[in-house]
């Protein structure tokens, strides 16, 4: 049995959620348009997931706009702000956003829409300097920062940079993906116009997710052809994701702090073996991270090679953002927070999970030590 | 009245299907812990390895179905995000090339609202009338084609009347003229035989929760030879060849892949039985006055029946039809009180318009639900008629269209 | 579309279905709406020498909101005088039905459909018709 330690790039669903999901799988199927029965069962369980997302940030129910994940949410924050903010209307965005934001921020430059990129410090917090100067310029419409890093875990003080953009009269997007269930998230208390959500990250169902938007903030809607989602996301409801979104995010709503101390315990085990051996960094240690979530390298190991090793060994994890995955780039987050591309090379991510166990984080510790002891012997003795 | 075992019946499938038991079991089989839940971007891992498998086979299944490549099938949240896709990607990509493109009034919303948001961003968009038939007529088509043309948008068979276009010779007029062809196939895939090695169709739009998979899951196919190229509409991390970010929705694409599958399979079966129901249907209202059945049934898919019962209002007979779950129109506009526009451009008079009802029937139909249906539609038209001062005024005689009616 | 009880028991039960003659000069009929809107209703009462509504009749077609309009304004028109009958306005049967805010035209309808059939009596000048303008002249 492999050990699943990659809690970043995707959860098991809940079994608590499948059961919610499986009457809308199998009996209640009308299409929630429908004026009929079943079209208003449907309609009623969208209604009461929506509660149920709306309630897990604090904001209302009519404020939560589903999508088909968080990739499409911050695709329509981005696009939809910046369609109706005007002719050489400015955006921001940090350097080590998700690409789900960066492609579209790039798309949208492509498209002639003058694009700031703030940059991170060492340890990949946004500096708030730059962050200040970005929004401060002419025109800027909209400054997009991510809650939690989906590789480092750094979780960014955005209540304070709201604060900074909206003194400059600029909107702040915050993809909070990565966030959502590992941290208590007031969507007012951040100053944010709009956040994305997604329902895989939270023991949810993949192709799922939400953007939730402050009230009067206008939207071009990204995908035409109904009134669905009040006019803002057309096509026919993913009835039974988003009633496990809902079920999620309820699930989500209590035993916060046992969860996150719980994968506190659980890193800070792998973390002190790990700071024991030579050769290997621990990113962004010195500042608040996600408690599931640690990023480190061994200088002279390849990444991939030391991946291949816990793979044999069952264990699974990550060199970083799943979505980059296979592409051979070294982590853009690591190279905004100016680590050496040689060693970003190198960079392994492990994501734990609520079911995650400390004898399963042994096996991880004790199949690390080997495999890393081998891989550095191979080297030196290529050297 | 005959007892039929299952109250209210579903006749509603072209709106949405009840997903096959078989796909809610392959699809359970890729949600939890045991299961494969994996991100099939994860590509150092076990558990991503294997729902990239699951997503490779169902693509194949899919693509079987209408005999394409895998690798031209990309996947998306359903059919109005494959319509947007296909339109705006190619609108998007082939601007320089010109900006002028064709659909049909008759088109599903997703296609239209398409369109009309391009027309904002300055594209010039054609809108075909059809004949009373419901059918296109290739002439117009040919002569709407213009120099600037890019794309030719018409859907395979109407969510509304059932009517099925001959995208075989659209897709040979386009290509001839150099005009790449969408067609939207979300009510006619596994319903009847699509083959595009065959049919000149550049992209098609796919929906899973017509044909008894899930929601939220669709595909667009996008052909390789010639190749379609197409401005991507969601950015991220270049899932699908770069046309569709976002994270794979393993199980969904496994519902999708298990329905298309079953559709292959049973397509031949089913059609043949469901037009014995259809016309055991038609065959119970054949003998009522003022009935007129809409779209032509020489070129329709088996599963639908669209009948204005004149002199009754659409909204109030769903009402009555409380135990049997039928629409009035698209399920998408129900909520409005506009007629049908589908109807309208078949020529259809308001009152007509106001008056239909649209039975689709299923997998899950059985000849009791039609029976049940006859005698519940019958009993309420003749209720409703009673009620009807147009009714009244029909039987005194009266000429309806001559009569001035106050505005309002 | 949710409709409430009481919508759901004039559509059920509807109350005066029918028509009376229009010839009769103690009938007034109002007929409103158009085919192509979706809705048409045609209201008639009869009147008493007094100018009082003995009795009314609708027939209706159009959604359940509408019929429960008008089966519902038949009820309440019934023993009071023209005056009276001339007064009902669309919001207090768009309250007493619960209807949402699409369906508030039925109600309009429905007003306008008593006050087309007072003014078809009035026109006819039938006995009561005669005694109001009697009533007015002597004021």
């Amino acid at each position: 049995m492999s050990i699943y330690l990659d809690h970043n790039a995707t959860t098991p669903v809940d079994d608590r959620v499948v059961d919610a999901m499986l009457p809308y799988l199998k009996g209640g199927y009308g299409n929630p348009s429908s004026g009929h029965r079943f079209g208003r069962e449907s309609q009623q369980a969208i209604q009461c997931a929506r509660e149920r997302v709306a309630a897990l940030i604090g904001v209302q129910p009519a404020q939560v706009v589903f999508t088909s994940g968080g990739t499409e949410a911050n695709n329509l924050a981005l696009k939809g702000v910046m369609a109706l903010a005007g002719e050489n209307s400015g955006l921001v965005v940090s350097a080590i956003e998700h690409s789900s934001v960066l492609q579209p921020a790039t798309a949208l430059q492509a498209a002639g829409c003058p694009l700031a990129v703030a940059g991170v410090d060492g340890d990949g917090k946004v500096k708030s300097d730059a962050f200040e100067q970005a929004v401060s310029k002419k025109n800027v419409a909209l400054a997009s920062v991510m809650l939690a890093n989906n590789e480092t875990g750094v979780v960014q003080d955005i209540a304070q940079l709201s604060e900074v953009a909206r003194t400059h009269g600029v909107r702040m997007h915050t993809d909070a993906v990565q966030a959502l269930g590992k941290l208590d998230i007031d969507f007012s208390a951040l100053g944010v116009a709009a956040m994305s959500l997604s329902a895989h990250k939270i023991y949810g169902p993949k192709g799922v997710g939400a953007l939730v938007v402050e009230k009067g903030l206008r939207l071009q809607p990204m995908l035409h052809g109904g009134v669905h989602e009040a006019g803002l996301r057309a096509g026919t409801e993913n009835v039974a994701g988003i009633v496990g979104f809902g079920m999620a995010a309820e699930l989500m709503q209590s035993g916060l702090i046992q969860r996150t101390d719980h994968c506190e315990r659980l890193r800070q085990r792998v973390e002190q073996a790990l700071l024991k051996m030579a050769h290997v960094v621990v990113f962004s240690r010195q500042v608040t991270r996600l408690s599931n979530t640690l990023f480190f390298a061994v200088k002279g190991i390849e990444g991939a090679t030391l991946l291949m090793s816990l793979d044999r060994d069952g264990i699974a994890v990550s060199s970083g953002s799943a979505c980059t995955s296979g592409s051979g780039k070294p982590s853009h987050v690591l190279l905004a927070m100016g680590v050496e591309e040689g060693l970003a090379h190198g960079a392994i991510r492990v994501s734990f999970g609520s079911r995650n166990t400390v004898e399963e984080v042994d096996l991880l510790i004790s199949s690390l030590q080997r495999q890393i002891k081998s891989l550095l012997k191979l080297n030196s003795g290529w050297a | 009245m005959s007892k039929s075992e299952r109250v209210p019946v579903y006749l509603d499938y072209a709106a949405t299907t009840p997903a096959d038991p078989r796909v809610a079991e392959k699809m359970m089989a890729c949600l939890t812990m045991d299961g494969d839940f994996g991100n099939p971007a994860s590509r150092s891992h076990i558990f991503g390895w294997k729902a990239d498998e699951d997503v490779k086979i169902a693509r194949g299944h899919v693509a079987a179905l209408v005999n394409a490549d895998p690798r031209e099938i990309v996947w998306t949240s359903g059919a109005t995000e494959s319509d947007n896709l296909a339109i705006k990607g190619v609108a998007h990509f082939y601007r320089k090339k010109g900006k002028h493109i064709i659909t049909c009034k008759t088109e599903h919303k997703a296609v239209l609202d398409t369109c009309r948001q391009l027309e904002r961003e300055g594209y010039e968009v054609t809108y075909l009338d059809v004949e009373s038939s419901g059918l296109i007529n290739m002439k117009v088509l040919e002569e709407a084609i213009r120099e600037d043309t890019i794309l030719i948008s018409i859907m395979h068979v109407n969510n509304e009347t059932g009517v099925v276009q001959d995208i075989a010779a659209i897709g040979e007029l386009a290509r001839n003229k150099g005009v790449i062809f969408h067609c939207d196939a979300a009510q006619s895939a596994g319903k009847i035989e699509i083959d595009l090695e065959k049919m000149k169709v550049d992209l098609m739009s796919f929906s899973a929760h017509k044909i008894y998979g899930p929601k939220g899951i669709g595909a667009l196919y996008v052909r390789r030879k010639p190749r379609i190229r197409i401005e991507a509409q969601m950015h991220g991390g270049g899932h699908e060849r770069g046309m569709r970010s976002g994270t794979l929705a393993v199980h969904q694409i496994v519902g999708m892949g298990e329905a298309f599958r079953i559709a292959k399979e049973e397509m031949a079966a089913e059609s043949a039985r469901l037009l014995a129901l259809r016309e055991r249907l038609m065959n119970g209202f054949s003998d009522m006055e003022e009935i007129y059945v809409n779209g032509d049934l020489s070129h329709h898919v088996a599963g639908v029946l669209n009948i204005s019962f004149n002199f009754v209002e659409g909204e109030s007979l769903i009402m009555a039809l409380k135990d049997i779950a039928v629409s009035s129109g698209s399920a998408c506009t129900s909520a409005s009180l506009e007629p049908s526009y589908v109807l309208r451009a078949l020529g259809r008079e308001d009152e007509l318009a106001h008056s239909s009802i649209r039975f689709s029937l299923g997998r899950f139909t059985t000849e009791a639900d039609v029976d049940y249906t006859i005698e519940l539609v019958r009993k309420k038209v003749e209720k409703l008629r009673e009620l009807s001062p147009l009714w009244e005024m029909y039987k005194d005689g009266v000429d309806l269209s001559k009569v001035q009616w106050a505005a309002h | 579309m949710a409709y409430s009880d009481k919508v759901m028991d004039h559509y059920e039960n509807p109350r005066n279905v029918g028509s009376f003659d229009k010839d009769d000069s103690a009938v007034g009929t109002g007929m409103v709406g158009a085919p192509a809107c979706g809705d048409v209703m045609k209201l008639q009462i009869k009147v008493s020498d007094d100018g009082v509504i003995e009795d009314a009749r609708f027939k209706t077609y159009g959604c359940g909101s509408a019929i429960a309009s008008s089966s519902l304004l038949t009820e309440w028109v019934k023993g009071k005088t023209l005056q009276q009958a001339s007064e009902i306005k669309n919001t207090e049967l768009a309250e007493e039905l619960a209807l949402p805010p699409v369906k508030v035209h039925c109600s309009v309808l429905a007003e306008d459909a008593i006050k087309a059939a007072i003014e078809d009596y009035n026109s006819k000048g039938g006995a009561a018709a005669e005694a109001a303008e009697k009533a007015a002249d002597g004021s």
